[in-house]
């Protein structure tokens, strides 16, 4: 560095000039830029997340094709009903309910759902169910964020008198039954089961692959690599590998996993899969799974190779010098003290995997699955595949959906994230 | 000399004291190697794919270099292959990220190093962590929803399309920021500490030692830090492909709609696309383009790194 002599002609003239005071009001309006960046940093990441939160839940507007109390009406009139009977539709006994149903939908659709399962075996509430979904059918006019909820309810009040039928609720996008119920092109009913299953098969196989490979890849660099051409155009390789963007790997998969490797990663060569699709092609968990594990494979080999390097030498030595061979020495004394580190890399990269988009998109994850994926020669979705979809069509109750999603996948991350500072913890708990 | 192969124990027992051969540790480490040289086979295998199959493309008789590089009509299935509005959009969203994540990220970096405490700064970090690792997707949703309307409410309905490249690139910038914080955190950390010393002895102010002193001397890994952010900038993907626009347009209006390179990509290939038609073969010459922009950028940085460094001791 450079000392630059700040004033040259002052020198010459030996002149005292006191900017003391000009100097320290500088630094301390610098001192104040550098922390409003770091505010602003902060203040994004708060934005970042009220912004979900606010769309995850707030007012909706609903449209019943029929009334409640007119079917209740209209069930007294037919006979169904008791005239004194004045409770809720929930309440309503179940003949009554199987009546209202049959007067209302197709005589196809009912033999259907007779043929399922006889309506007089099931339950009240699952009958009230179908009864709420087919017969009812609220469907969602208008949705409200939450602040607006919070701030505007009387104008939202107004809006909602307007509409015939309508009803106002206060929504949860993000329910017990958003994460149980599979994927549906209905927003009212649309959950994110087949995605949340997606992800974590894919995620397995991910972690299968590249976790083996990783490790071993970052002991032959650590203990047995020489110094010489190959062995450094590895390294050099894996750090330039950890710089390609996501979206080249998607490619990578594309053409590999999906396309020339198709009989396999379909599941056609081992004679399984496929039973439920109806076009049969390399689109699987399995290539998906294997994309990702190329991807994470850099980050992990580096993070394991820290943590190798991390064991001290003389435990090495030691080994050695009571005979262990080389192949001893790394399996019972040096990979068991790196393994908390290692473990901490691989959670991290897997964590940076599960939020992974661009590449799965390319590879072909379809955003509209129905079913769950039942194995690795499965049609897939994932989760923050799902995310895209619904951001996509970022109107109305799908803006509610992703929101609802991103909750979801930010707290299975945060999870991920606090068992790896968990381990972190722990293990330099133990060294010290 | 010659060692003998055999000895005895007083006792009598006849010891064998040649080297045991064991084949299982030379087939560990062949296998070992294998894993290793697995990431050599991912490389040939980006290269070799990419180029294959945009040579399919660069031998079709439709196709030019110099149409591909000049053009500004991105039409695969009509014949037209101009690269530019692609590019040309890549680029804006990449300088609008940039402008936003290199002041934001040195004056982090030089904050946590230089004026923050020990306290502030154990909480600091973790919060810029939390923000790096927030899926991509995330920040598409965020552009769209929070800073798309943001820019509309600002300046017009009229002026800012619902689908813009600012908001795509106002929003990768913050999603840059902490990469580009933490990486120059770590160079001027490394600065040695007799260095602040010796300026604070000549009288300089706290303001005058981070910049005319610290900062110089971690210089090599701050520019480092910023190519790194320009080549993630230029691959990130589902910010563009959500917030930028669905659609090649040629535009220097950053209010405008545009798609980039990474966006095209996801596009074309997220839906049913039929291999060797030709809007197949054409994002892989695209993918090509984006790997070696890429690539150069992290061996600049890396050299840069590396022959800059101011070493002490």
């Amino acid at each position: 560095m450079s000392a630059r002599p700040s004033k040259p002609a002052r020198e010459r003239n030996d002149v005292f000039v006191d900017n003391l005071a000009g100097r320290h009001r500088a630094a301390s309006i610098w001192q104040s830029l550098f922390l409003v960046s770091t505010l602003i940093g902060i203040a994004t990441l708060t934005i970042l997340l009220i912004n979900i939160i606010n769309s995850a839940f707030g007012y909706v507007a609903l449209q019943n094709e029929n009334d409640p109390q007119a079917l209740l009406a209209a069930a007294k009139e037919a006979g169904w009903l008791s005239q004194d009977f004045n409770g809720d539709l929930a309440e309503a006994p179940q003949e009554a309910l199987i009546e209202i149903l049959k007067d209302n939908i197709s005589a196809g659709l009912f033999r259907r759902f007779e043929s399922e399962k006889p309506l007089a075996e099931r339950s009240q509430e699952e009958i009230y169910a179908l009864v709420q979904e087919r017969v009812v059918a609220p469907q969602i006019v208008e949705t409200w964020s939450l602040i607006e909820s919070l701030t505007q309810r009387a104008e939202i009040e107004a809006r909602v008198a307007e509409i015939p039928n309508g009803a106002l609720e206060f929504r949860s996008w993000l329910t017990p039954g958003f994460i149980s119920r599979p994927q549906n092109s209905d927003p009212q009913i649309a959950g994110v089961r087949t995605a949340i299953l997606g992800s974590l098969w894919t995620i397995a196989i991910t972690v299968l692959f590249a976790f083996p490979v990783g490790v071993a890849a970052a002991v032959y660099l650590e203990e047995y690599a020489r110094d010489n051409f190959i062995n450094r155009v590895i390294q050099t390789n894996i750090n330039n590998l950890a710089g390609v963007p996501s979206i080249i790997y998607g490619m990578l998969g594309l053409a590999i996993f999906v396309r020339a490797l198709e009989p396999i990663s379909s599941g056609t060569a081992f004679g399984v899969g496929g039973a439920e699709e109806t076009t049969l092609n390399g689109r699987t968990i399995l290539s998906a799974g294997l994309t990702l594990g190329l991807l994470v494979l850099p980050v992990i080999i580096i993070s394991a190779q820290e943590a190798i390097r991390a064991v001290p030498r003389s435990l090495r030595q030691a080994s050695f010098g009571l005979g262990a061979t080389k192949w001893q020495t790394v399996w019972s004394h040096v990979l068991p003290n790196a393994l908390p580190g290692v473990l901490t890399g691989t959670i991290l990269a897997v964590s940076r995997a599960i939020g992974e988009t661009a590449p799965l998109v390319v590879v072909g994850a379809s955003t509209f699955i129905t079913f769950d994926p039942s194995g690795p020669f499965s049609k897939f979705t994932t989760l923050p595949a799902q995310v895209y979809q619904w951001s996509f069509r970022a109107q109305g109750e799908y803006r509610n959906l992703a929101a609802a999603a991103i909750l979801v996948l930010l707290v299975l991350l945060l999870t991920l994230n606090f068992t790896a500072i968990l381990l972190r913890n722990r293990y330099s708990r133990r060294l010290a | 000399m010659q060692l003998e192969s055999t000895a005895r124990t007083p006792a009598g027992v006849q010891l064998d004291l040649r080297k045991r051969r064991r084949p299982h540790e030379v087939l560990l480490q062949v296998f070992l190697f294998t894993c290793g040289a697995l990431s050599i086979l991912t490389t040939i295998g980006i290269i070799v794919v990419l180029i294959r199959e945009s040579a399919l493309l660069l031998n079709a008789p439709e196709f030019s270099l110099t149409e591909f590089l000049t053009t500004t009509e991105w039409q695969p299935h009509n014949g037209k292959f101009g690269v530019l509005p692609l590019l040309n959009a890549t680029l804006i969203t990449s300088l609008i990220a940039m402008l936003v994540a290199l002041p934001l990220g040195v004056g982090v970096a030089i904050y946590l190093s230089e004026y923050a405490s020990p306290r502030a700064r154990s909480i600091l970090k973790p919060v810029l962590e939390v923000l790096a690792g927030i899926p991509t997707v995330v920040y598409g949703y965020f552009a769209l929803t929070f800073m798309t309307p943001l820019l509309r409410s600002i300046f017009g309905q009229d002026i800012v399309r619902f689908y813009n490249m600012a908001s795509a690139g106002l929003v990768m910038g913050i999603l840059i920021l902490p990469l580009v914080a933490s990486m120059s955190e770590d160079a001027l950390s490394a600065v040695p500490r007799s260095l602040r010393e010796g300026a604070y002895a000549l009288g300089a102010t706290k303001l005058e030692v981070a910049v005319r002193v610290v900062v110089p001397a971690a210089l090599s890994g701050i520019a480092a830090a910023f190519i790194v952010a320009i080549s993630r900038a230029v691959g990130e993907t589902m910010i563009v492909a959500l917030a930028s626009g669905a659609g090649p347009a040629f535009t220097f209006n950053p209010f405008e709609s545009a798609e980039t390179i990474t966006g095209h990509i996801v596009r074309i290939s997220g839906g049913d696309l039929s291999y060797d038609s030709i809007d197949y073969n054409s994002i892989f010459i695209l993918g090509l383009m984006l790997f070696l922009v890429t690539l150069v950028l992290n061996i600049i940085s890396r050299v840069v790194v590396q022959r800059f460094r101011e070493v002490y001791e």
